[in-house]
């Protein structure tokens, strides 16, 4: 066990993604995630790693420039948050469908309007069909890890594909916790040099990102749809590659108390240490209540839910953003969804809360598990509005 | 490096067969990937009333037009779009642009 330290998160991802070996890093503040941009400039600025940090105009600016450096070969980061993300939303599918194994870390915040800079999912929601590997973290240790795990994952050459950490705006950004440094000598053992596929080098003419004609374009969607789809394998090879060297293990979909459980809470990020500390009231009150934890979002874990979840009545999917006028929120309609064939499959109860940075407290999840007892349909409902 | 197979293709049939990042690692094959087939007229040069001006070729927005041997300027399909620009520009009135289908 190494020595922990106390640090604020955002600080604390900077200084994981510093001890990476970067090569280029082209950030764009942006509240909440502005002490990740901060501290990576001061990192490089101050010498401590020899890396260039490009200070761009915009996040459209800093997604771009991330591109063009991956493409020579570069191990290149970036992060953003919200309004940031939106603007980078035009480049997140071309970087994937060149396969440029970009890291960002993203800082989950509300998506104007109206102006908000607290935490929730409605920033990434929309990013979700750009064809890059999505993560969760929940505490800051898992900041940490799945920053540097990123890196290993996205260049891994049966990948090959941008991966964004998501890290959930204040309630994990500016949190000071205690963690958990791995030592530079046992990062560089995890985390080799990037062997890259191919770079852009005048002495050998090549083109990425070339022009597809309809008679092509559908067979490179599903070549990169399957790329996608396969980058699970290698996503639990290197969590448990990590277990073995660091003794913290990941999964996919990570679970608490649930194998008896008739109710299942599913929660994505920072909320599920306040669910697994509801979890725990209710199972002294005798309430056979668990918790599910959405490490992955894309690729979508569905076998790994479907065990999860096997054998509860009911679920309860914590949607932490909004598809207006939709099917309900984004994971429940996504649960629906692969769900919809299976037989036995439970009755699932989707609640649209902690939105724009509303508190979501163990009495909530407590009274989100009762309200759902009595709810008839699947219809989505917004938890805690004021009517 | 990949065996080169008796007869190459043009570019990948089947999906599977995409380079990742669908990366193309030959330089200039681009002149290989025709690109006309989406034009709804072409451009038919009439030689009797051509007077090799080579106005066309200049005005090519796809450069698709070439000098043949005979010195007239001549549109390659291939790449041609059907744009007409070349009609319109040719003052002896030599090409008219006709539909695909005829």
């Amino acid at each position: 066990m190494g020595k922990r330290i106390g640090m604020e998160v955002g600080i604390a991802a900077a200084e994981a993604v510093a001890l990476c070996n970067i090569d280029v890093a082209a950030v764009y503040p942006i509240t909440p995630q502005s002490h990740i941009a901060e501290h990576m400039a001061d990192i490089i600025h101050d010498g401590r790693i020899d890396a260039e940090f490009i200070t761009v105009e915009s996040e459209h600016s800093s997604i771009s420039a991330c591109a063009g450096a991956s493409a020579t070969g570069a191990r290149v980061y970036t992060a953003t948050s919200s309004q940031g993300l939106m603007l980078m939303h035009e480049i997140l599918p071309i970087v994937s469908a060149m396969r440029l194994p970009v890291v960002m870390g993203n800082a989950n915040r509300a998506v104007s309007g109206p102006l908000n800079i607290w935490n929730d999912h409605g920033d990434i929601m929309p990013q979700r069909d750009s064809g890059w590997i999505c993560l969760f973290t929940e505490n800051g240790q898992e900041v940490i890890d799945l920053s540097i795990m990123a890196f290993k994952i996205a260049e891994d050459p049966e990948v090959m594909l941008p991966t964004v950490v998501n890290i959930d705006g204040f309630q994990l950004t500016h949190m000071i916790e205690p963690l958990e440094f791995p030592t530079q000598a046992q990062v560089n053992k995890f985390l080799p040099d990037r062997k890259p596929y191919a770079t852009l080098h005048p002495d050998n003419p090549m083109t990425m990102g070339c022009f597809n004609m309809p008679d092509i374009f559908t067979e490179t969607m599903k070549a990169k749809d399957t790329a996608l789809w396969n980058s699970k394998k290698t996503i639990v090879k290197v969590f448990n590659e990590w277990g073995r060297q660091f003794g913290r293990k990941y999964n996919v979909v990570e679970t608490y108390k649930a194998k008896d459980a008739e109710t299942l809470i599913l929660t994505m990020g920072s909320m599920g240490e306040t669910a697994s500390i509801a979890v725990d009231e209710m199972r002294k009150a005798g309430r056979k209540v668990g918790l599910v934890k959405l490490r992955l979002w894309r690729p979508f874990p569905v076998e790994e839910l479907r065990a999860a979840i096997k054998g509860c009545k009911t679920l309860i999917v914590m949607d932490r953003a909004i598809s207006f006028g939709g099917a309900g929120g984004p994971v429940a309609t996504e649960i629906k969804s692969f769900l919809f064939h299976d037989k036995g499959r439970p009755r699932i109860v989707d609640f649209l809360m902690g939105l724009g940075g509303r508190d979501v407290t163990v009495g909530d999840f407590i009274a989100m598990v009762e309200r759902a007892k009595n709810k008839k349909d699947e219809t989505y409902e917004y938890y805690g509005v004021r009517e | 490096m990949a065996k080169k197979k008796t007869e190459q293709k043009k570019w990948p049939e089947k999906w599977h067969e995409v380079t990742p990042g669908c990366m193309v690692f030959e330089p200039g094959n681009a002149a290989n990937y025709k690109t006309g087939s989406w034009k709804a007229q072409r451009p038919i040069l009439d030689t009797k009333k051509c007077i090799k001006c080579g106005i066309c070729y200049i005005f090519c927005p796809e450069a698709c037009i070439q000098e043949d041997t005979e010195g007239f300027f001549q549109a390659d399909l291939g790449y041609c779009k059907g744009c007409g620009i070349c009609a319109h520009e040719c003052w002896p009135g030599a090409i008219s642009m006709v539909e695909e289908e005829e």
